[in-house]
């Protein structure tokens, strides 16, 4: 066999359904995106260079998730997962989500053991390893995160066709992890970083968070969730999807007790539509419109 | 002495990958896979040595791979095996159990003859590997 058939690999794999359910999916984040797509036709070719005997060893596939939180870095690493799962780099595809406490142990001789457990767990899938430079702590040199790195590490090179591990966190602090633990940056063959969302993408994000939850806005009520993102970004410890997210639940809640009070009060009963449209009022209450979270 | 107990004994020995395809379909059968270890092969002897512990809620057969390639590096001379647990109400045993791993010379079984009253001989079987230290080889 001299030559092969890529779109064959394409079609047995089902990697377009899975871009484009992530175009799809994902609101913005067009450079991730194009990185995403990078791999994925590298992915391919290098399967395609498996079968016909060119390449023998696997790819190095460990990636580096970087970005501000709610950026959407651990929805794209469930998607690598399938993405690796159906090119048949990992056999199972799970993804086990972790942070330090599941790493690193309490007194010496707990750390290695508790490492390796993970390891084991996530063997045939992703490792998901979110902030990830916590791991490392030079303020304490008898820290027993090194410990776990260096596990981490062998795990990362010897037996780099069982599992893939992705480390996620902000971006300043993973350059100084980096910078500390110049063995970790050199394993990691991907590094993508994942920007903010801009006001326009945000506001879609509520839209297709709110009907995902089946619920609508009404006219007034979107452009108060606009004028909302606006202050919010603007105020401290704002996480982008996330903080949207936690605004919607707490409309929900105070639509919740709207229509609650109505039926209480006059007795009158509630349509579809009342319970499923938030209004304005839901979205005005907040304290975000009233000098945020400092004012109560 | 080929050493025959367990599944697959009788079989050539079965190379990683099919340790691992072994070890998956325990994992799809919701069992838990652990690794064992000792000198002393007679076929009565059940307490072998544990290698870390019973591996639960693992998705791949690399872990135990992963494991067993430890063990061997710690233990080139012993013989291993894979065993499967099934903890279903009823069951609670284990349900699979093959060795993975054998010293390079399986010295065997010496008979030994007791002698009893009135002539009687009872007779008892005895691993030549006990006859030196644990972990040594045999020679």
């Amino acid at each position: 066999m001299s030559s092969i058939d890529l779109q064959q690999i394409l079609r047995e794999a089902n990697i377009t359904e899975v871009l484009d359910q992530l175009d799809v999916d994902l609101v913005g984040l067009t450079p991730v995106k194009q990185r995403i797509r990078q791999i994925a036709a590298f992915l391919v070719v290098s399967r395609a260079r498996l079968q016909l005997g060119i390449e023998s060893s696997q790819p190095n596939l460990h990636m580096c998730f970087t970005g501000n939180p709610g950026t959407g870095k651990t929805t794209v690493a469930l998607r690598m997962a399938e993405l690796l799962h159906r090119l048949g780099y990992v056999r199972k595809g799970h993804v086990v989500s972790v942070t330090r406490d599941d790493l690193v142990g309490q007194y010496i001789g707990h750390t290695a053991p508790k490492t390796k457990d993970v390891l084991k767990k996530a063997m045939g899938g992703v490792l998901f390893i979110d902030e990830a430079y916590y791991l490392y702590r030079p303020e304490n040199e008898r820290d027993y995160g090194q410990e776990a790195i260096e596990i981490l590490l062998q795990v990362m090179e010897n037996n780099r066709d069982d599992l893939v591990v992705i480390l996620a966190g902000y971006k300043d602090r993973m350059d100084t992890f980096f910078q500390s633990n110049p063995g970790m940056s050199s394993r990691i063959a991907h590094h993508i970083d994942f920007p903010d969302y801009s006001q326009m993408e945000l506001l879609e994000i509520a839209d297709k968070m709110v009907s995902g939850m089946h619920y609508a806005f009404d006219e007034g009520a979107r452009i108060a969730m606009s004028e909302y993102i606006e202050h919010r970004r603007n105020q401290p410890h704002f996480a982008n999807a996330r903080s949207i997210r936690n605004a919607l639940d707490r409309a929900i809640l105070r639509h919740a007790n709207r229509v609650f009070e109505n039926a209480s009060g006059s007795g009158s009963q509630a349509s579809v539509e009342d319970l499923s449209t938030l209004r304005e009022e839901d979205i005005r209450a907040s304290r975000v419109f009233h000098g945020g979270l400092n004012e109560k | 002495m080929h050493i025959t107990q367990g599944q697959f004994s009788f079989l050539p020995a079965l190379t990683d990958e099919e340790i691992r395809v072994q070890v998956d379909y325990a994992i799809s059968k919701g069992w838990a896979v652990s690794i064992e270890w000792t000198d002393d092969p007679h076929p009565r002897n059940v307490y072998w040595t544990m290698w870390e512990l019973p591996m639960f809620k693992i998705q791949d057969g690399a872990a135990v791979l992963f494991e067993l390639t430890a063990c061997r590096k710690a233990c080139p001379n012993a013989y291993i095996k894979v065993n499967a647990f099934d903890n279903t109400r009823g069951v609670e045993s284990m349900v699979m159990s093959f060795i993975v791993n054998r010293p390079a010379v399986e010295p065997g079984f010496r008979l030994v003859r007791q002698e009893d009253a009135g002539r009687m001989i009872r007779y008892t079987t005895v691993a030549y590997s006990t006859d030196t230290p644990p972990g040594t080889t045999h020679v």
